[in-house]
């Protein structure tokens, strides 16, 4: 029997999907870091849980990434898969049994060897709905998931203990996303004795194999990380300690970067303060500026007249100026003319999209039986900049007649809105939009545009559901061959511009990510905006100013 | 007496069960489903059903709202949907930070504001008097949250007098303090100008002014305890004005008490957080309004309980 060996696969433009060394050379340390020294991270909102089970916050995502670790991860700064806790894995050619290989002499932070019970452990746990995880639905392709998932079973009967160094997952359908579900947080290894020690209080008392573990907790004010000593990958992490620093409001942060007492702002340059920093050359030096897996669109209700004529949809692509939309916010965004962001593997180059052509769109309009324009309300939620690219939003459509009154409400009900068939004509994605769970092109299509959303309650706001589409979806996830993932990402492609042509989007622009940093921090810029860790690499960065 | 307390008790309680109803109803009609935002946007129908279910979401309102009363009565304000904390342990880890707040707040405007009526009752007509009551005005109107921001500006960021932000130690609580303090500042000047200016006129003061008294001796040991008892008084109501005010400025000097855990809340709709915070804020409310009461006619004795 053939089996896709994954160190066979060699490193290519194919890495982005499934290919990636087996026995892992271990990573390159950056040789100019220094070890040791601390850093001081703020934030604006409370950290809700370090449970990797629960955690899905901007705050925790990445301090779980830290304290925890999965089978699998991404090269630091990278998209790019590789395996962690495993070794290695395998995977059947028929794409639906992967067996992976565990490390041996991986620790918990409190002592004990991580083994293969552990994975399955966390796996049950996980899709147990008494976990209430938001993340238990990655799990779906899992033999046995549906059982757990409706309480009749405790456990999955697809995740096998071989040995307690083998763990084996058979899949109900070939699924080449499975890797990614296995890097994310939710997947993460914790040990069983301590969440049982803690119970529904175990997201205050992280015990994991990660690079740093929790040293101190004080609700509302801060957390602080130790380095593990033990840490499996030698050489990391490089700083001592990280203390986060809640409830600063990004302005306050900002000015105490200036003053040099924190290192980075966790939630970002304020966007009032955005052009004064950009325009002082020595703070300039400090911003980091990377892609981000974000689109944010304009959802229109294709079951609602007069939405649901293809051609409205089209002429609402066409009216807006998505140029200026991107000044309001300072220039922080590239124009989208597709749902996936450009640095999503099946990003289409040679897509051109719509154009900005208000006669054309007047003359769309027309054809669709509305020549004098409509009324209609448009959705954004109530945090600046929204109301404003909402505003923006508003008088391109007014320019073609369509007369759109703002809504303007709170993230949740907005939300609300959007998931209920006959809530709302249009909404603006903005501060809700989609980020990807995981760079893969799959991620923005099954619960945003797939029939799976169109559902009271879920995120197809469009309420676009094409059955044809669907199954080319369902096609391309089940193409699990690492050898052939571009021809998979080229399925994606073709698959969005097909979304395109039935327009359930305007997609506005693509979000940039600014990370600023002071001037003692250390490690590739690409540390700084990595694609699954935000803000920053906290296990790969480094401080410039230790002896 | 103990009738009177008796009664004022039982109004409080009825004041607090009318707030949690109303506070639980408008939260219950809120459109925005909490389960959805539990399960996340990868979660199945069943998921979210099972969710509900498990918290109780599934139930008609009235039996929603029976079980958070009897879960209130032993003082479990329930669990934090975002959070996943329960809501009694958040707000107790952050009392002491807003009650420190409130001391420290409520000693700024005393200070601040009785010796700027006193001032001004003194120098009733002059250039002073008017420089203050303008003052008084600018302080009573000012956008708290842009005093603080001012405040931080000028003497943390600037001076580097005080630290930017954060809790700790007794520099930390000067600038949020003050900016609390400024509001009631303003009320209180213009209170305690007032009577003050009352008591100045009043004939024993005319008397002791006779007897031929020095000016400091009239104002400080005959007209002041006089003049500052209906101020005194006025505290306990103050506390309703800053339930109010902690929210903001908690926010800008990221002062992790309650006021701040509201906001958040506020801006995540974590019901039993922003349910939890509002009871706990309105029993404060009702607590120094009793007390104001009860302890007036031991400072007044004009003031008789009823």
């Amino acid at each position: 029997m053939k089996k896709f060996l994954a160190s066979t696969v060699a490193a290519s433009a194919l890495a982005l999907m499934l290919g990636m060394t087996s026995v892992r050379a271990e990573d390159a340390v950056d040789p100019n870091a220094k070890q040791g020294g601390a850093i001081t991270i703020t934030y604006k909102d409370d950290v809700a849980t370090l449970d990797p089970a629960i955690g899905y916050d901007w705050q925790n995502w990445s301090m779980i990434k830290s304290l925890f670790d999965g089978l699998m991860d991404y090269e630091p700064g990278t998209t790019n898969l590789k395996p962690d806790l495993a070794e290695s894995y395998e995977i059947a050619p028929d794409g639906k049994t992967f067996t992976f290989k565990l490390r041996h002499g991986v620790k918990f932070h409190n002592g004990r060897e991580m083994t293969a019970d552990d994975v399955k452990y966390s796996l049950d746990r996980v899709t147990n709905p008494k976990t209430q995880s938001p993340g238990a639905g990655f799990f779906g392709s899992i033999k046995g998931y549906d059982d757990v998932a409706a309480g009749k079973a405790e456990s999955l009967s697809g995740v096998t203990v071989v040995d307690p160094y083998t763990v084996k997952f058979e899949l109900t359908r070939p699924d080449a996303t499975f890797l990614h579900v296995m890097a994310i947080n939710f997947s993460h290894v914790v040990p069983k004795e301590e969440v049982e020690k803690y119970g529904a209080d175990f997201g205050k008392h992280p015990v994991g194999t990660g690079a740093f573990k929790l040293a101190e907790w004080t609700l509302g004010q801060r957390i602080v990380f130790e380095r593990n000593p033990d840490y499996w990958h030698k050489g990391l992490p490089h700083l001592d300690k990280i203390t986060f620093e809640i409830g600063q409001e990004p302005i306050v942060a900002l000015l105490r970067l200036q003053k040099g007492e924190i290192d980075v702002p966790g939630d970002g340059i304020p966007p009032a303060k955005f052009q004064e920093v950009m325009a002082d050359p020595e703070q300039k030096a400090r911003v980091v500026e990377g892609g981000q897996l974000h689109t944010g669109y304009v959802t229109m209700n294709t079951t609602m007249a007069p939405f649901d004529n293809v051609k409205v949809r089209q002429a609402v692509n066409m009216a807006i100026n998505k140029a200026r939309v991107i000044q309001i916010i300072n220039g922080r965004a590239v124009p989208a003319n597709q749902p996936l962001p450009p640095s999503m593997p099946g990003y289409d180059k040679e897509y051109k999209g719509y154009p900005y052509d208000v006669a054309k769109a007047k003359a769309l309009l027309a054809e669709a039986g509305h020549p004098d324009g409509f009324d209609t309300q448009l959705f954004a939620m109530n945090t600046d900049p929204n109301p404003r690219i909402a505003q923006a939003i508003q008088q391109d459509l007014a320019a073609i007649g369509i007369k759109a009154s703002i809504q303007s409400l709170a993230q949740a009900n907005v939300i609300a809105a959007g998931g209920d068939k006959a809530g709302a004509p249009m909404i603006w994605s903005g501060g809700m939009a989609w980020i990807a769970d995981f760079p893969d092109p799959s991620n923005f299509y099954g619960p945003i545009l797939g029939c799976a959303g169109a559902v009271p309650g879920g995120w197809n706001w469009s309420w676009y559901c094409n059955k044809d589409l669907d199954a080319k979806a369902a096609e391309a996830d089940s193409v699990v061959d690492p050898a052939k993932a571009g021809e998979r990402d080229k399925m994606w492609s073709a698959i969005y511009d097909k979304v395109m042509e039935d327009a359930p989007w305007a997609p506005v622009f693509n979000e940039q990510r600014f990370t600023m940093k002071s001037a003692r921090m250390g490690g590739a810029d690409n540390l700084y905006v990595d694609p699954v860790h935000i803000p920053i690499n906290y296990d790969n960065v480094y401080v410039k100013d230790v002896q | 007496m103990i009738a009177y307390l008796g009664r004022r008790l039982i109004q409080s309680l009825l004041i607090l069960l009318g707030v949690s109803l109303i506070t639980f109803a408008l939260l219950y009609l809120l459109p925005a489903d909490p389960v959805r935002q539990i399960a996340g946007r990868s979660a199945t129908p069943q998921t979210v059903e099972n969710i509900r279910q498990q918290l109780g979401l599934d139930q008609p309102f009235v039996i929603q709202y029976w079980r958070y009363l009897v879960k209130l009565i032993s003082g479990d304000l329930g669990r934090s949907y975002i959070q996943r904390s329960e809501v009694t342990e958040l707000i107790v880890s952050r009392l002491p930070a807003s009650l420190l707040l409130m001391v420290g707040a409520i000693l700024c405007e005393l200070l601040l504001g009785l010796s700027m009526g006193l001032i001004a009752a003194v120098k009733r007509g002059t250039a002073t008097d008017q420089t203050l009551m303008v003052a008084s005005f600018v302080g009573v109107s000012a956008p708290q949250f842009v005093v603080g921001l001012l405040l931080l500006y000028v003497f943390a960021v600037r001076l580097s007098w005080f630290p930017i932000g954060g809790y700790g130690t007794w520099r930390h609580l000067v600038l949020p303090s003050l900016t609390m303090g400024i509001l009631g500042a303003g009320w209180y000047a213009r209170m305690m100008r007032s009577s003050m200016i009352d008591v100045l006129r009043q004939d024993y003061v005319r008397t002791a002014r006779a007897k031929g008294l020095a000016r400091r001796a009239i104002i400080f040991r005959h007209a002041l305890p006089n003049a500052i008892l209906p101020v005194i008084a006025m505290i306990g109501i103050d506390i309703g004005i800053f339930m109010g005010g902690i929210v903001v400025v908690e926010s800008v000097f990221g002062w992790p008490g309650i006021g701040q855990l509201a906001w958040q809340a506020i801006q995540r709709v974590d019901i039993p957080i922003i349910m939890g915070v509002t009871l706990v804020s309105a029993f404060a409310i009702v607590l120094g309004n009793l007390l104001a009461d009860i302890i007036a006619p031991f400072i007044d004795p004009r003031i008789k309980l009823r």
